[in-house]
């Protein structure tokens, strides 16, 4: 690919790569800055690209490098650092269950919820209900399903165990399953 | 058999089993864990409902995504 084309082919992939990094950040702001640094990085590196993937995939993979970095600065924000252990203690949390851990409410039957992914208000329930999570149970759990890191280079990224990070996702995933029944499956019969 | 299968399925009770299936997104999952695992889901409506409702939700966040 030539200068001026792959240019314009780099700059198409900006609202796709500011769209990832507003879901994983929440922070618009924080957003841009990292998709211009990505920008920047990819036209000043445009030696890197070897055509075995697509660009949007290359500048994808040089976003999640940068997504990681901001969210390793905003980690040494002490604010932030306070709830994290918080958000890792897995006895706070247990009021799904009883004492004897049979569910406290039973999970509800939600048909056939394939046919959600085709729905935009679907989406919105679920970025509402992933806003409604702590800060950092959030992040991490975007770093794990959005940008598709695996576990180690997570806990590589914000120096917590395996262990952490497995209640972290855990809790995640219990609230954000509680949060979309409640707001989207437990309405199903009246759609 | 019925009260063999009810044994095998509470080795691990529902708190336990869906830490188990999160924890499986994330990881391998040993073979006895595997097991009784199984167990338990042949035993539990509400742990299978949320095994498929766990791999659901990875999928609407691929989805999301793009």
């Amino acid at each position: 690919m030539d200068g001026p084309s792959f240019t314009a082919e780099i700059e198409r992939q900006r609202s796709y790569l500011l769209r990832v990094a507003v879901l994983q950040l929440r922070d618009r702001d924080l957003a841009e800055d990292v998709v211009q640094d990505t920008l920047l990085a990819a036209l000043t590196g445009q030696a890197g690209f070897t055509g075995k993937s697509t660009v949007k995939t290359w500048l994808t993979g040089i976003l999640k490098h940068k997504i990681v970095d901001a969210i390793r600065r905003k980690q040494r924000d002490p604010v932030l650092e306070a709830s994290l252990p918080e958000e890792m203690d897995l006895e706070e949390f247990d009021g799904f269950f009883r004492e004897n851990g049979s569910w406290q409410e039973k999970p509800a039957d939600w048909g056939d919820p394939e046919s959600s992914l085709a729905r935009k208000e679907f989406f919105d329930v679920m970025q509402f209900c992933l806003d409604k999570l702590p800060a950092n149970t959030g992040r991490v759990f975007m770093m794990r399903e959005v940008m598709d890191l695996d576990t180690d280079e997570i806990c590589k990224e914000l120096r917590i165990t395996a262990n952490n990070l497995w209640v972290i996702l855990y809790r995640a995933r219990m609230a954000l399953r509680q949060c979309l029944e409640q707001h989207w499956f437990g309405q199903a019969q009246a759609r | 058999m019925a009260s063999l299968s009810r044994i095998l399925g509470h080795l691990i009770d529902c708190r336990q089993a869906t830490r188990l299936i999160s924890q499986t997104q994330d990881r391998p999952a040993t073979g006895w864990e595997a097991v009784r695992l199984r167990w338990h889901l042949a035993v539990c409506v509400a742990c299978t409902r949320f095994d498929r409702q766990v791999a659901f939700m990875r999928e609407a966040m691929r989805r999301f995504r793009s």
